[in-house]
């Protein structure tokens, strides 16, 4: 089996979050990045197929240069080669299109993706990626097993989950549950020697036109400060939450 | 020319996030001057939706979409959409939404963006402010193809009564091969859901160990309300991964949320900041969470918590 699993390059979690250029920048001044963490779901589990039943894992990024390091820790997780695709990525549509163009390059079986980034949080690229390859597609996907062509999945659903079944070629937007937060793996020395050797090709993107354009952004307002009710009087709180806020 | 939006039901009622979408659909025809189609499979009486400014619905009765299928649900949107020559189609921010939209967009080379949170800022160029950042910050983005989708972040537009004729016409589009095949659904039918839910009850590791989360239920059954939990709390196994809310987990965005023993940590925070309002019950008057709340008590769970389910069980008894 043919795995290819997209990885998202994106702030760390803890990040500060700023914009430059009159707000219409991210600013990536000090800022951490890290493997997308519904991507890493993704990614480990593909390591479960290469090492349960045997299957090839390239890793693939759109992005410029300052990627490549989230690349190489993907690769020192344990995948067998990385592709970036040189384009600095400005819409979901777009770096759907490139990422669909590398999947029928290579003739993958399995694209796993992230259901979303957390940084533009589009939840569009997995399904984006089924449209332009024809493939199957199974969103927040919980669950995975495939037999042959045969593939099982999980999927949650808004107030629970379901069991869905399909075939390859499939597409999958994945988040925790594909494996556990336990199993997630950190690099260690040996897979960070092994991935400096490991094939990371650089390829050009096909023109495309963003269908969508980033204007500026805005940070939320600065919150008010708390009403502190005291313990021994939460009758005050109901009559705040019912009267005052009007939420009960 | 008609703004299409795609009206989810469930077991034969509509969502209410069925009608907040309408009701978004309304305002954008309003904007362009034209009036609204809604679109619902499997939904016998439409009649709710007259309220909401729905001026035509397209009803699909379809055995092949009893189960939802994104592919198939997708094909049905993408004909009415064409039927009625739309250039703006609304959806929610549901999982199944979220789940066909994509492929719709693909479909009809239409531009996509998703948790939207208010009108259209302007319609020609077509600009929405969303979401961005997991709440940490909102954009503005323009739309630059001929046909639109939006995804609209659930509670961020509210319901807007409108009335209209909703007049129902029956529509037979064509199903195309649906290759995904649901094979079981496991759905509490008694319990609310986290993205449907007005109120959420959430719970940290403050609250020790999973054999306490018995008040933590019994306050959310008395708010009618949703049961969440912070990320470690899924990851010690003390409740379901479905319950982890926050940047990693799902996303909250209720009238009213409450939290039991969180710390408030960036990742947490980021996750629920979308609810309006915010209550935090934490014995350490230090926790960053009430820098983020809009009330709190400071003081222990084990006994806030249960004096609070009394005091409401009376508040509700006299309403
Ligand atoms: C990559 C990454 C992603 C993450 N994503 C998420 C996410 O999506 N969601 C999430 O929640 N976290 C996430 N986290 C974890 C986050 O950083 C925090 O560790 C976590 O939110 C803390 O959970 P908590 O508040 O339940 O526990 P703690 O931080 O341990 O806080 C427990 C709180 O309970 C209070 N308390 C203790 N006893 C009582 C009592 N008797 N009565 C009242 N209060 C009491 C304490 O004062 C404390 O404030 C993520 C972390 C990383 C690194």
């Amino acid at each position: 089996m043919k795995i290819l699993v997209c990885i998202s390059h994106v702030p760390d979690t803890t990040s500060k979050i700023n914009f430059t250029d009159d707000n219409s920048k991210f600013d990536t001044n000090g800022v951490q990045f890290v493997i997308n963490p519904n991507d890493e779901f993704g990614l480990t589990r593909a390591m479960w197929f290469k090492e349960q039943q045997g299957a090839n894992v390239t890793v693939v990024n759109v992005g410029g240069q300052e990627t490549e390091p989230t690349l190489r820790k993907a690769l020192a997780i344990g995948a067998d080669a990385a592709i970036r695709v040189n384009m600095q990525a400005t819409d979901g549509f777009s770096v759907a299109k490139q990422l669909a163009n590398v999947v029928k390059e290579g003739g993958y079986d399995l694209v796993i993706a992230g259901r979303e980034s957390i940084d533009y949080n589009g939840s569009m690229v997995p399904g984006m990626v089924a449209g332009l390859t024809n493939a199957n597609f199974v969103n927040k996907c919980i669950g995975l097993t495939v037999e042959g062509s045969s593939v099982t999945a999980l999927r949650e659903i808004d107030g629970g989950k379901e069991t869905v079944s399909t075939t390859l070629p499939v597409v999958i937007g994945g988040q925790k549950g594909l494996v556990e937060e336990s199993d997630l793996r950190i690099p260690n020395m040996r897979g960070i020697m092994m991935a400096r050797k490991k094939p990371l090709t650089v390829v050009e993107a096909t023109e495309t036109t963003p269908e969508t354009t980033s204007i500026k952004f805005e940070k939320p307002a600065a919150k008010g400060a708390v009403k502190l009710v005291s313990p021994d009087n939460l009758d005050e709180l109901i009559n705040l939450l019912h009267n005052e806020a009007k939420v009960i | 020319m008609s703004v299409l939006v795609y009206t989810e039901s469930e077991q034969g009622s509509f969502k209410k996030i069925a009608l907040e979408v309408a009701s978004y659909a309304k305002a954008v025809a309003n904007q362009l001057g034209t009036t609204v189609t809604a679109v619902t499979i499997n939904t016998e009486d439409t009649s709710a939706l007259a309220n909401y400014g729905v001026d035509k619905v397209l009803k699909v009765s379809h055995d092949q979409l009893s189960n939802f299928n994104a592919k198939g649900y997708a094909a049905v949107i993408k004909q009415a959409a064409e039927k009625e020559a739309a250039k703006v189609i609304i959806v929610s921010s549901s999982a199944n939404s979220k789940y066909l939209a994509p492929l719709l967009a693909i479909d009809l080379n239409a531009g996509y963006v998703t948790n939207v949170i208010e009108a259209p800022e302007s319609t020609s160029p077509f600009t929405v402010k969303r979401n961005a950042f997991t709440n940490k910050a909102f954009e503005l983005t323009q739309i630059n193809t001929d046909i639109k989708i939006v995804s609209i972040s659930n509670n961020s537009f509210g319901l807007v009564e409108n009335n209209a004729q909703a007049t129902a016409e029956d529509f037979s589009p064509s199903i195309p091969d649906l290759t995904v095949t649901v094979e079981s659904v496991d759905k509490a039918t008694d319990k609310v859901s986290i993205a449907d839910a007005e109120i959420v009850v959430s719970g940290g590791r403050g609250l020790k160990g999973p054999e306490n989360w018995g008040m933590i239920e019994e306050l959310a059954d008395v708010l009618g309300a949703a049961t969440a939990c912070s990320k470690p709390v899924s990851d010690l196994g003390w409740r379901p991964h479905a319950e982890h809310v926050g940047q990693t987990g799902k996303p909250v965005a209720s009238n009213l949320y409450i939290a039991i023993g969180i710390s408030g940590a960036i990742q947490h925070l980021a996750g629920i900041n979308a609810s309006k309002v915010k209550v935090v019950i934490n014995n350490d008057a230090d926790a960053p969470f009430f820098k983020a709340a809009d009330y709190g008590v400071v003081g222990d769970a084990f006994e806030v918590v249960p004096q609070l389910i009394e005091k409401l069980k009376a508040f509700k008894a006299q309403q």
